[in-house]
């Protein structure tokens, strides 16, 4: 293309189709695409694990992002407060999952119904209580990687994706490798698989489920702190993330740590380049519509169990 | 008997109001709950009877309003045209939404009609003669005779609106169609082996329950006089669709009707007197506490309690 | 018995004089009623602009009040949001049964309730909005603002690229009343002056990451970047070029940027905003009847109400709308609509913005939109905007203080 060419239409508005564009679309859906990994992995745990219906996993993380900004505007780095909450949130994990047991897991059939309902009230819950402590107006934190970019050539890429990217997949690999070697990661992933066996040997499905749902909530937070180092935070944000995290969880198969990372990267990559080919405004509706594909499609997704 | 007597009653109660009261923010106020009344009757057809909890309801509210919005646009329609549009549009949604998504269990039915609300606002931010993200601004026709406010008249068709989705719900539980969903909300595997044609169940009641909430739809854009995509498909309206029904008691045709009255009226009230963000925080807290307390809602306590004292 | 007497008759003549005062101490106010965005991402303009409206109330009360009645401001937080002003109108008409209206400032919060006031025959006086009434023309609406139409903001901008050598132009804008609204006035415009589109993208308002659009626009490489946008996703695009850059060929960036001029997003965006050419509605230096003292009394006012303690954009223009009512309502004697809309129409009201006359559709008749340049501006420093300077004013040709320098990467040095 030269400029002076009249510019190719789509939709009605001129477009540009070059090669460095997609290049670029790529590179920034999988720096995207990691970060959302991140913060569909506690979901894979909550749910696909432990088949908790939690649509308020995306209400807690931006509970975190706020506590992140509270924290930050103390003085303290962002990645350091994400980490200094994820202790608070494990318990608050903990004490939500021992409620929502109590009050529906025991009582049986109707349970799951109700249990959608109540994880919906508590997501609201959440979002109007953080409207009424911090406002409806967007917070952002500072940090030195906030606001710099790093050149790679002609392109330059925003270093808070850089960093977000680099945590998200430490994280990731950290959970991954907690399920597989350590004793209670694999009793979560047991208690997954077949519980009465697990009960058979002596070990309490209730306590494991329980401190399975506390580290789902503790990744959560730093999530959250993940978050709002990518962008601006306001209350109502965890809505166009019930989305996005669903359509991780379940691309990725229930139960599938390492499905995560790869659903994450294609989501990332399929948001960017419909960002890059249709404009801003048809990217919200592409992690719900992967989901449809995939629940239409292979309902067990890539790598299910 | 007694259900029509009692409806035609409230009618005529809700038209002379409608002729003799001054105010016009108490029939503002009025429209929104008999509105929710409606929401509530047409998700608890398929949410309580069928136990296919879903957050769905701001799709097909969104398309009825916008299908009138834009008929009105284009050809002027009157008001009982836009309404009947409105209501075949979202119920052809329910259909293809319903052949798409029910046979998908429990959460995965509930995060796909999510999917369902962005989807469609999407749509509608992209279609720019509906107006896209910036809205459409409407001029109202003068009301019909004898309404001399347009507010009023909306109040009175919300009124027969919600009459006709209660009597709906009333026919739809006693008929071999509600019990039909009953079997599934119990227990589906069952159901489908005992021979009951589950699929066909499900679709109807998606398709009923679209219609209905579209029909809610269509006379919004006339309500405000303004239209745009994302307080139109906003969650909220599901909200107060699921929680309205958890409240009154899924079970009985009075349950939405009661969960919705008394919980719009409530948000009503506080909006006006305290503020919009603590009538949503109400909302949830109330929401969770009949849920975990009270699962059969206020009409389950009502019967509890009559039970109790008959002996 | 003559003393009781006496005692009982002064009491009585005291209680009538009591009584005849009490008519005008238990008068009803005069309500003036309005949501004002104190929220949301016109927020930090829109809370300036109140503390200016109460000024005036209590000014207008020192002296006496409206026909000799005080007058009360009821305004009540919108949070930008358009879905909230026809339920917060009808509210403020029927429960708290307002006298006289304001509309919210900003095109977004006001096109809602167009409709309402004008199927109800009632004045609104509008606050910082554009084109908002070009769809339902109604005919009792005043805008207080310094544009007209598309032409009043574009030309400044226009003809400082032109200077540059300006051939093509990209065009971002939210998808939203104003933005669109400017947008589309300008695309004309710049095609009536013969500027080719090389990109033209529409946003959805919510939208918080840019740096996808910026390198779009990057790689259609255009002259000019015309930008109309709101407070909060202004401050996100300028953040994104910074980030991201924009190309070394383009000569001129911004234009239609609201949120660039409210003092708490200049001083946090500091040497960011170097290079960017955008509107204002005034400038330290420009010189109208009576600002310099109004700002002067506004800066202390806003201290402690921990608001933009410069005040240069908003507060000046809102004080002004309670100048004109007061003026109407005086002159005609009454609060009918009609009859103060038909003042308002024919008449030229004088204000501590400047004379202020109005054109047929409600907008001033004369428009007197500012595009300026930022240089020199630091980090983290307020009181650098408080004088003349760091915007460099290069249209209209009255107010002009300097020259504009192109391309846009050697302005932000």
């Amino acid at each position: 293309m030269r400029r002076g060419d009249p510019a190719p239409h789509f939709f009605g508005e001129p477009m540009f189709l070059s090669l460095e564009l997609l290049y670029e679309a790529v590179i920034f859906g999988i720096l995207l695409g990691c970060f959302y990994a991140a913060v569909s992995i506690g979901l894979s745990v909550a749910f696909g694990l432990l088949d908790v219906p939690h649509v308020a996993h995306p209400a807690v993380m931006v509970f975190g992002a706020y506590c992140t900004w509270q924290l930050s505007s103390l003085g303290m780095d962002p990645i350091l407060a994400g980490l200094a909450l994820m202790p608070p949130f494990f318990l608050l994990g903990m004490a939500l999952y021992r409620f929502y047991y109590e009050a529906f897991e025991r009582r049986g059939s109707d349970a799951g119904v109700r249990g959608i309902a109540f994880f919906f009230g508590v997501a609201l819950i959440i979002e109007v209580g953080l409207v009424l402590l911090f406002g409806v107006d967007q917070r952002t934190v500072e940090a030195s990687y906030v606001g710099s970019s790093v050149s790679f050539g002609e392109m330059r890429i925003p270093q808070r994706f850089l960093v977000a990217c680099g945590v998200a997949l430490v994280l990731m690999a950290t959970l991954t490798l907690y399920l597989s070697k350590t004793f209670t990661g694999r009793a979560i992933k047991a208690v997954a698989q077949d519980e009465p066996a697990l009960r058979l040997m002596g070990a309490d499905p209730v306590r494991i489920k329980q401190w399975a749902f506390g580290i789902a909530t503790a990744v959560a937070a730093l999530a959250g702190a993940l978050l709002i180092i990518i962008g601006p935070v306001e209350p109502t944000l965890d809505r166009v993330y019930i989305g996005r995290t669903f359509s991780v969880v379940v691309l990725a198969g229930l139960g599938s740590m390492t499905g995560t990372i790869a659903a994450g990267l294609i989501l990332g990559i399929s948001e960017s380049i419909v960002l890059m080919l249709f404009g801003a405004s048809w990217a919200p509706a592409v992690s719900f519509g992967l989901l449809l594909l995939v629940l239409g499609v292979r309902p067990q997704g890539l790598f299910g169990r | 008997m007694k259900f029509w007597i009692s409806a035609a009653v409230l009618l005529a109660a809700a038209t002379a109001s409608a002729l003799l009261v001054k105010n016009e923010y108490f029939f503002f106020a009025a429209y929104t709950v008999l509105m929710f009344v409606v929401l509530a009757t047409a998700w608890n057809i398929l949410g309580g009877y069928a136990g296919y909890v879903n957050f769905g309801t701001p799709a097909f509210f969104g398309l009825g309003a916008y299908t009138a919005a834009v008929l009105f646009k284009a050809f002027a329609l009157p008001l009982v045209l836009q309404i009947l549009a409105a209501a075949a549009m979202s119920g052809l949604l329910g259909l293809a939404a319903g052949l798409l998504t029910l046979r998908l269990r429990g959460i995965f039915f509930a995060i796909a009609t999510i999917a369902l609300v962005v989807i469609m606002e999407t749509l509608f931010i992209n279609w720019r003669y509906a107006g896209g993200a910036t809205g459409l601004q409407l001029l109202r026709p003068p009301p019909t005779a004898p309404f001399e406010s347009y507010i009023k008249m909306l109040f009175v068709l919300m009124g027969v609106m919600a009459v006709g989705a209660v009597a709906l719900a009333r026919w739809i539980e006693r008929s071999w169609i509600g019990r039909g969903l009953r079997a599934i909300r119990d227990n589906e595997e069952a159901a489908e082996c005992s021979g009951v044609p589950t699929l066909r169940l499900k679709v109807f009641a998606c398709v009923l329950s679209g219609a209905l909430m579209g029909a809610a739809g269509a006379p919004m854009p006339m309500y405000l006089s303004f239209i745009e995509p994302a307080s139109t498909f906003n969650l909220n309206y599901a909200i107060g669709a699921l929680a309205s029904p958890m409240i009154g008691g899924t079970a009985h045709y009075l349950g939405p009707v009661i969960g919705a009255l008394l919980l719009s009226s409530l948000q009503q009230l506080v909006t006006v007197t305290i503020s919009s963000e603590m009538n949503v925080l109400i909302v949830g807290v109330l929401l969770v506490v009949f849920v975990v307390l009270a699962p059969d809602g206020i009409v389950g306590l009502l019967r509890k309690w009559t039970k109790r004292f008959s002996r | 018995m003559t003393n009781v007497w006496r005692i009982w008759f002064s009491a009585a003549a005291l209680a009538a004089a009591g009584l005849a005062a009490l008519p005008v101490l238990a008068q009803q106010p005069i309500k003036v009623g309005m949501s004002m965005p104190q929220t949301g991402t016109l927020g930090a303009g829109g809370k300036a602009a109140l503390v200016a409206l109460r000024m005036w109330v209590e000014d207008v009360n020192a002296k006496g009040g409206l026909l000799g009645r005080k007058v009360e401001l009821i305004a009540y937080d919108d949070q930008t949001n358009p879905a909230l002003t026809p339920a917060i109108y009808t509210k403020l008409l029927d429960v708290d049964k307002v006298d006289l209206l304001i509309a919210p400032y900003g095109t977004v919060p006001t096109a809602p309730i167009m409709p309402l006031v004008k199927q109800r025959g009632l004045l609104l006086m509008g606050n910082f909005s554009f084109q908002v009434n070009h769809t339902v023309k109604h005919d009792m609406w005043f805008n207080n603002a310094p544009w007209n139409d598309a032409a009043s903001w574009f030309t400044g901008y226009f003809e400082a690229g032109q200077k540059a050598g300006v051939k093509t132009i990209a065009f971002l804008a939210a998808d939203q009343e104003f933005a669109q609204n400017l947008a589309n006035g300008a695309k004309e415009l710049a095609k009536k002056g013969g500027l080719k589109t090389v990109y033209e993208q529409n946003y959805p308002p919510a939208t918080t990451d840019f740096s996808s659009l910026i390198r779009a626009i990057r790689a259609a490489k255009p002259d000019a970047v015309f930008v109309a946008s709101y407070p909060n996703d202004s401050v996100a695009i300028v953040r994104a070029v910074n980030e991201i850059g924009v190309g070394a060929d383009v000569k001129i960036f911004g234009g239609g940027m609201v949120g660039l001029q409210f003092t708490p997003i200049m001083t946090s965006l500091g040497s960011l905003l170097n290079g960017v050419v955008n509107y204002n509605s005034y400038v330290p230096g420009m010189n109208y009847p009576g600002i310099e003292e109004f700002l002067q009394r506004y800066a202390k006012k806003a201290a402690e109400e921990k608001v933009d303690p410069l005040g240069f954009y908003l507060p000046p223009f809102n004080y002004a709308i309670g100048q004109m009512l007061e003026q109407a309502v005086n002159a005609t004697k009454s609060l009918d609509h009609k009859k103060l809309a038909d003042y308002l129409r024919k008449n030229e009201m004088k204000t501590i913005v400047g004379p202020i006359r109005y054109g047929p559709e409600g907008e001033w008749a004369n428009a007197r939109v500012v595009q300026a340049q930022f240089r020199g501006v630091a980090d983290k420093d307020m009181e650098q905007f408080r004088k003349a300077g760091k915007q460099v004013v290069l249209y209209p040709d009255a107010y002009k203080t300097g020259e504009f320098i192109a391309p846009f990467e050697k302005a932000r040095k």
